[in-house]
């Protein structure tokens, strides 16, 4: 769809995108989550070149150097009874152990950052693909209305009916064991596409309902009816007049789902029927030190810090957006 | 206006819609034609029908409960029973309308230029450049100053005044025979409205385009109408030449109608004369004339519907004219402007 020609004043989009560039809360959300995928994306630099660790692989027996000592990775226990081994604690310091190690001697530091990887990858594709299954279930059911609302709106009240996190786990535990067969297609139990898929699904009712509600307001708009009172094909009026439109709101959920799917990904991880061992996920971390939250706290913490920040960015993103997509209310502004 | 056979033939067209089951007669029985060139004015009240009946033409009326009956004759092919692939080709080709509110006929997301574009090439095989030039020459015409300007701005940049011709623009793009005008003045204000009411008036000239005008200002009608058709819930109550039925308005609703207008010479009176009641519902409407609750001439005559009969001029849905007991004429006669 090409817009307007070089001279037009600044479109809707336009528009709206300079409204969020002045929005500081949103662009510092923005900077922040841009900060946070950089640093993911160059987690195999980091463990590599930095830290000089594997974090996929048990390190019980072994010792990094931290101001010329030798540390032992896993350290006799300061408790009384000197039971068991506790693991390094954090160093502060990037060229080892920064946040300390984990039970089985792993650099949680690197570990973080390619969970983040992963726990990105994954909740950003199900809000993505979430997003993509809802619009076409909302427009289909917003503008056909009658029989094809009724049926994709019963199949969604049918899905809402069952609380999220328990349809998402009973889904996880279906594909867990045998992961999924769709006719001649498997995809393998440890295949993200899985934790993706099920992520979309559940999520999809959430994103359907609005948008399905305000193609419905669209149909009925006078722009719709005088784009039919000049003989426009219904396809047609779809794809000019009702999704432009309705792409607003799409754009608007886009950052919200993105946050709920990671905190979906997050405990079905921590349930460890998320993403499965060895692959690093923030919700698998934070299993891993349930078992040290007393002696090693900030293996479980810095996961779910990282989890409420990326929570938190996307959703005053996500304000932004909406406040800068508001078409009635730059329409307002404008005359 | 001269011409054999009306341009737009409408015969009993009946539309009701279904709500808690029962079928709610929206409008009974509504006939009237429109000639080449012609400007009808439809006047009454809200809920008089008047914009279903344009609705119902252009078939724009998509609630699964409703039912139409009668005939819709366009150029003599019949329009209520042509599929709509075909009805297609007749919407903004032949037919075309304009709504109320142009701001919210255009889509706010696109240039107002763009939606021109975007409906001429529906029916023409034209390139972007070709109907953009058409675009520029119709804003042009239709009085938008700077319409190359105008045509890259988006619909809420536009007042309300270059909103409507741009609406009007856009309706006439592919030069339709008939115009139907869905109270285009009501959004404006009164100068604007009388600019465009001068552009209504010069599209027969300049388009060859005859306008079904939808309203319910007895004066925009006064000064832009050929004929009038005045209903009152749902039915026609009179219908004839716009100068005799305000110089001598043969139903008592129509001269009711007139008389709360407020003389422009003369003594002011204090009060303007107001109907008293409210029109029925449509599922309250006396079995005989809908107008008598509220009428001074009621009686028991009027408690048969009433038909068309010829008076004078025009057709009258009264029985007051059979019964000799015509209204006298009104004093204030048309000025011809």
């Amino acid at each position: 769809m090409n817009g307007p020609v070089d001279t037009a004043p600044p479109g809707p989009w336009q528009t709206a995108f300079r409204a969020l560039g002045g929005n500081r809360s949103a662009m510092m959300a923005l900077a922040v989550l841009v900060l946070i995928v950089v640093l993911s994306l160059i987690a195999p630099f980091y463990a590599h070149d930095i830290a000089h660790t594997d974090p996929f692989r048990a390190n019980v027996a072994g010792s990094f150097m931290l101001d010329g000592r030798a540390v032992d990775i896993m350290q006799a226990n300061d408790n009384p009874l000197h039971l068991g081994m506790t693991p390094a604690g954090p160093t502060w310091r990037p060229s080892a152990y920064m946040l300390g190690s984990d039970s089985q001697g792993r650099d949680v530091a690197a570990r973080l950052l390619y969970g983040g990887r992963i726990s990105l990858l994954i909740s950003f594709s199900a809000a993505v693909l979430c997003i993509v299954i809802a619009s076409i279930v909302g427009i289909l059911a917003g503008f056909f209305g009658g029989f094809v609302d009724m049926v994709l709106s019963r199949l969604m009240d049918i899905m809402w009916a069952v609380p999220v996190y328990l349809f998402a786990i009973s889904l996880s535990i279906v594909t867990i064991s045998d992961g999924l067969k769709i006719g001649p297609f498997t995809i393998e139990a440890d295949n993200l596409l899985i934790p993706i898929a099920i992520i979309a699904l559940v999520y999809m009712p959430y994103a359907a309902r609005p948008i399905r509600g305000r193609v419905m307001a669209l149909r009925n708009a006078d722009f719709v009816m005088a784009a039919r009172s000049l003989g426009v094909p219904r396809w047609r009026i779809l794809l000019v007049d009702i999704l432009p439109n309705v792409a607003s709101s799409i754009v608007v959920l886009a950052p919200l789902m993105a946050a709920l799917a990671l905190l979906t990904e997050s405990a079905l991880s921590f349930l460890s029927i998320g993403v499965q061992t060895p692959t690093a996920s923030w919700g698998t971390i934070i299993q891993d030190g349930e078992g040290l939250i007393y002696s090693r706290p900030m293996v479980a913490i810095a996961p779910g810090l990282a989890i409420v920040i990326v929570v938190v960015a996307l959703n005053v993103l996500g304000d932004g957006l909406r406040d800068a997509l508001d078409v009635r209310e730059t329409s307002k502004r404008g005359t | 206006m001269a011409g054999d056979a009306p341009l737009l033939d409408v015969r009993d067209l009946s539309v009701s819609f279904r709500s808690g089951g029962r079928d709610v007669p929206i409008i009974e029985n509504v006939s009237f034609a429109v000639c080449e060139r012609e400007i009808l004015g439809i006047v009454g009240e809200s809920g008089s029908g008047k914009s279903v009946t344009a609705m119902a033409i252009m078939r724009l009326i998509d609630d699964p409960g409703v039912t139409l009956r009668g005939s819709v004759r366009f150029r003599g092919q019949e329009l209520t029973t042509l599929p709509q692939k075909a009805f297609r080709t007749i919407r903004g080709r032949e037919i075309a309308m304009i709504f109320q509110d142009p701001m919210t006929a255009f889509t706010p997301v696109y240039t107002v230029g763009w939606q021109i574009d975007e409906a001429i090439r529906v029916h023409e095989r034209l390139s972007k450049a070709e109907a953009r030039a058409r675009t520029v020459r119709l804003l042009g015409d239709m009085g938008v100053p700077d319409p190359e300007r105008t045509a890259n701005r988006y619909p809420h940049q536009l007042s309300g005044g270059l909103r409507q011709r741009a609406m009007i623009a856009m309706a006439l793009s592919c030069n339709p025979a008939l115009l139907i005008a869905d109270e285009p003045t009501t959004a404006l204000d009164v100068t604007v409205q009388a600019q465009i009411l001068d552009l209504l008036r010069n599209l027969r000239t300049d388009y060859g385009s005859a306008v079904m005008l939808i309203t319910h200002d007895m004066g925009v009608v006064a000064e832009t109408c050929d004929h009038v058709m005045v209903l009152y819930s749902g039915r026609v109550a009179e219908r004839g030449p716009a100068a005799a039925i305000f110089s001598q308005p043969a139903h008592p609703y129509t001269a009711a109608l007139l008389d709360s207008i407020p003389p422009l010479t003369g003594p002011r009176p204090t009060r303007l004369p107001s109907i008293a009641g409210a029109p029925p519902a449509p599922l309250e409407r006396p079995p005989g004339c809908a107008f008598a609750p509220r009428c001074h001439y009621a009686h028991a005559a009027c408690d048969i519907l009433p038909p068309l009969v010829r008076c004078a001029e025009q057709e009258v849905a009264c029985v007051l004219p059979g019964e000799g007991k015509a209204l006298p004429p009104r004093m204030t006669e048309r000025v011809e402007a």
